[in-house]
């Protein structure tokens, strides 16, 4: 422990702030090809999640015709021509490990490309970025009307601009629901006050959140509540994609009318602000990589515009990595950020998304439509009846994946002499054989009772299930029988 | 321990502890996250008033809401209840041996029997329904039955109870102790001689005629049992209390007779019936007799079930 210091040499305190208020961000409209692309996505990204639920399958009388349906009272999940039952869930997970390893492989790739352009919260708060534009006019309207006092004219302005923001966020709230059922029926039934309790909620929520979150939290979701930019702190290295600006070429910044005076003393940077005023969360690229950069790349379109009027190369902020920036600023050529793409690990990461892909497409091509599981009794485990026989009993689960009904026939594997019935089928008509109907996309439970001669021994037998139709599709399922001669 | 400083590279104040050369910045939080953690104060205290809260000597203050642990158990008891209302008001009015014509009630009703039969039977039949030979409780997995296995007589069997001596409708029947009866060599033929019914043992003829003259009133000539007097079958693999020959000569000389409550007198005839259809279901139920004429079909049950060996 040092000993306390005599209290005149302690340096003046700065006044204490509980919390800083965050300021909001008025970006200015900019044009380029990054802000193009950007258009693009959100058009893209937003049209997938609007209309997907309305595009229709025709799957037959006994199925739902929605494309992307998640069906949670059946219990189904249907996607275009695939069909996901319950047990098939691993097709889920492989999908979430694969959207996982998706957001490694493109981080490796391209760094923040996620934040940057296709996360909901970018694409949402842009969307509304949009809007403040386009009620209240660019950058410095907005600055104004910020600090205008409130009367007749800010309220209209305000409140049209927060009922489009309802609107939109009622939309996207209200298009969520529409994966989880029948999509005309539900708007319907929505409408009418009919749809059940959830489907209000659910809309209610995403609304608050849409509103709140695209609305006005915006930038602060990325900086303070996200977790995604805290694990790619730990994802990125110096090979990473960055957005990066310049500085040995920039530095030290100055405004033209210096530079003409003195060129050798300022950079490429004429100090105009424009990359910041810009910057949809409010960030100076010229302080360096930080949380706050999603890498939307907007501060290069609006770079490359000053650069391109005022005479100089373009690419004073662009895409490099931190080892190119090293290169270069050691009198390297620049290299381009394409090369960046190509390395080991990203390789890497593509290997094994890829391959757990190519295992589930390939799951998926030979899965079969008929699937029986077997649960044996274990209390009692085994039961003797009237004629010495033993009798043990099973559960089964007949599941017929198809879209129509079909007979199937249960029979005993490798158990000589047992016969089985069931609680539908008497015990008089037992038979090493039963048939049963199986309703259309439906499981069938069966309790069956397989009696087996007095003689026999605890072993392991089978039963195997064929489908009664021309494919003639069948599983099998090993399982045990108990009889007293267990130790 | 460091001195508070301002940090360098972000202009911001330490928080003025150092580990190992690692300091932490004290970043000031978002206004947003700062209110956003009044209004959890504030929602807390709402909480407080509202709910249950301060603990008492006896119990907790009463929140305003009037909530309670115990309230909303009763609430969803009862709308549990009222949920199964409509089955058991169709259990009520359906006679048992029509069940079967309506799988859909029958499966809720062997449901509901599951349930019941884990409160009230379990204690000597086992959760698995198996009984026990050590102490002579009946397994009802199997298809030998001492009173019966169809869905009637099953029925009046939980009613009304077995060898319930103040129960005037009880399943009754006896065995006479043989102890001192028989010299140990005869009871030694009369054990051979039960077990060469199942063909266990050689046939000899002095048990034979020690069984034909003792035991084959009750227990039939070639021991099928007699479902009337709860005399069990003797002639199958299936054993009450074990089928050794020690076994047999205790059962003969110092029998020992299971007892049954009945159960009419503690529960109500809806659940009596889903517990006739579970234990039905059990894997040894026996089809219900096709009753001959309706006004015949409910004075006969103690009849009928006469005309079924039991062990």
């Amino acid at each position: 422990m040092n000993s306390p210091a005599p209290l005149q040499s302690r340096p003046p305190q700065p006044a204490k702030q509980l919390y800083e208020q965050s300021k909001t961000v008025h970006n200015k409209r900019v044009d380029g090809p990054f802000r193009r692309f950007k258009w693009a996505v959100m058009i893209l990204t937003l049209g997938i999640y609007y209309i997907t639920p309305w595009v229709r399958w025709d799957r037959g009388p006994y199925a739902p015709d929605q494309a992307v349906l998640i069906d949670l009272a059946h219990r189904r999940f249907y996607m275009f021509g695939i069909e996901i039952w319950p047990h098939e869930f691993y097709f889920v997970a492989g999908l979430l490990i694969m959207a996982g390893i998706g957001l490694f492989l493109v981080t490796s790739a391209v760094g923040r490309a996620w934040c940057g352009y296709s996360c909901p919260q970018t694409v949402w708060t842009d969307l509304f970025q949009h809007i403040d534009r386009f009620i209240d006019g660019d950058r410095n309207a907005r600055m104004r009307l910020d600090k205008a006092p409130w009367g007749p004219k800010k309220i209209a302005r305000r409140l049209t601009k927060w009922a489009i923001y309802l609107v939109i966020a009622f939309w996207t709230g209200g298009a969520w629901i529409m994966y989880f059922a029948d999509a005309p029926t539900l708007v319907r039934e929505f409408w009418a006050g009919e749809a059940a309790p959830a489907a209000y909620i659910t809309v209610a929520v995403l609304t608050l959140t849409t509103f709140v979150l695209g609305g006005f939290m915006r930038e602060q979701v990325c900086i303070y509540m996200c977790p995604w930019p805290r694990i790619q702190t730990a994802l990125m290295d110096e090979k990473s994609l960055l957005v990066t600006y310049k500085d040995w070429r920039g530095e030290k910044r100055g405004s033209l009318k210096k530079a003409e005076k003195n060129p050798e003393a300022y950079g490429d940077c004429i100090d105009c602000n424009l990359c910041v005023a810009v910057c949809p969360t409010g960030w100076d690229i010229r302080k360096g990589p930080d949380i706050s950069c999603i890498t939307c790349a907007l501060c290069i379109d609006a770079c490359d515009k000053v650069m391109k009027e005022v005479g100089r190369p373009r690419g004073l902020i662009d895409y490099a990595t931190l080892d190119d920036c090293e290169a270069e600023r050691a009198g390297q050529p620049a290299r381009s950020p394409m090369k960046a793409i190509l390395q080991p690990r990203t390789l890497i990461y593509f290997g094994i998304w890829a391959s757990i892909g190519l295992a589930l497409l390939f799951a998926l091509g030979t899965r079969s439509h008929t699937d029986l599981t077997v649960s044996p009794d274990r209390n009692p485990p085994f039961m003797l009846l009237s004629d010495g026989s033993i009798r043990n009993a099973y559960t089964l689960r007949l599941r017929n994946m198809e879209s129509r009904p079909r007979d199937m026939r249960v029979a005993i594997e490798d158990l000589p002499g047992a016969v089985m019935w069931s609680d539908t089928i008497a015990a008089e008509k037992a038979a090493p054989a039963q048939t049963f109907a199986v309703p259309a996309d439906q499981t069938l439970t069966v309790r069956a009772y397989v009696s087996a001669p007095a003689d026999t021994l605890p072993g392991d037998f089978a039963f195997t299930l064929t489908a009664l139709d021309e494919q003639g599709e069948s599983d099998r399922t090993e399982t045990s029988f108990n009889a007293p001669g267990a130790e | 321990m460091a001195e508070k400083r301002i940090d360098e590279p972000t202009g911001t104040e330490t928080v003025g502890h150092e580990w190992d050369g690692i300091e932490e910045l004290d970043t000031p939080m978002p206004r947003w996250w700062v209110y956003t953690f009044y209004a959890t104060i504030v929602w807390a205290i709402g909480f407080v008033i509202a709910y249950p809260a301060f603990p008492g000597l006896k119990q907790a203050s009463e929140g305003m809401l009037g909530w309670s642990s115990r309230g909303q158990l009763a609430e969803e008891m009862s709308a549990a209840d009222q949920s199964r209302l409509s089955v058991r008001e169709a259990l009520a009015v359906m006679p048992i041996e029509r069940l079967p014509a309506d799988p859909e009630l029958m499966s809720q009703a062997v449901s509901g029997g599951a349930a019941a039969f884990k409160v009230n039977c379990v204690q000597c039949h086992g959760s698995g329904a198996a009984g026990s030979q050590t102490l002579g409780y009946a397994n009802l997995n199997d298809d030998d039955w001492l009173w019966g296995g169809d869905l009637q007589s099953i029925e009046y069997t939980i009613t009304n109870g077995i060898r319930q001596a103040d129960h005037p409708g009880s399943r009754t029947g006896a065995m006479p102790a043989f102890a001192g009866a028989f010299s140990s060599e005869q009871l030694d033929d009369l054990a051979n001689y039960v077990l060469s019914l199942s063909g266990k043992a050689e046939p000899n003829a002095a048990g034979a005629q020690i069984f034909s003259e003792n035991c084959a009133l009750c227990h039939g000539p070639t021991g099928e049992g007699n479902r009337t007097l709860g005399a069990p079958r003797l002639n199958d693999a299936i054993w009450l209390r074990g089928g050794s020959r020690e076994d047999i000569i205790a059962q003969v000389t110092n029998p020992k007779l299971g007892a049954m409550p009945a159960w009419g007198e503690r529960l109500d005839p809806v659940t009596i019936k889903m517990l006739t259809a579970y234990v039905h279901s059990l894997g040894g139920g026996e089809d219900t007799p096709v009753p001959v004429a309706p006004e015949e079909a409910e004075t006969v049950p103690p009849e009928q079930e006469a005309q079924t060996p039991a062990q």
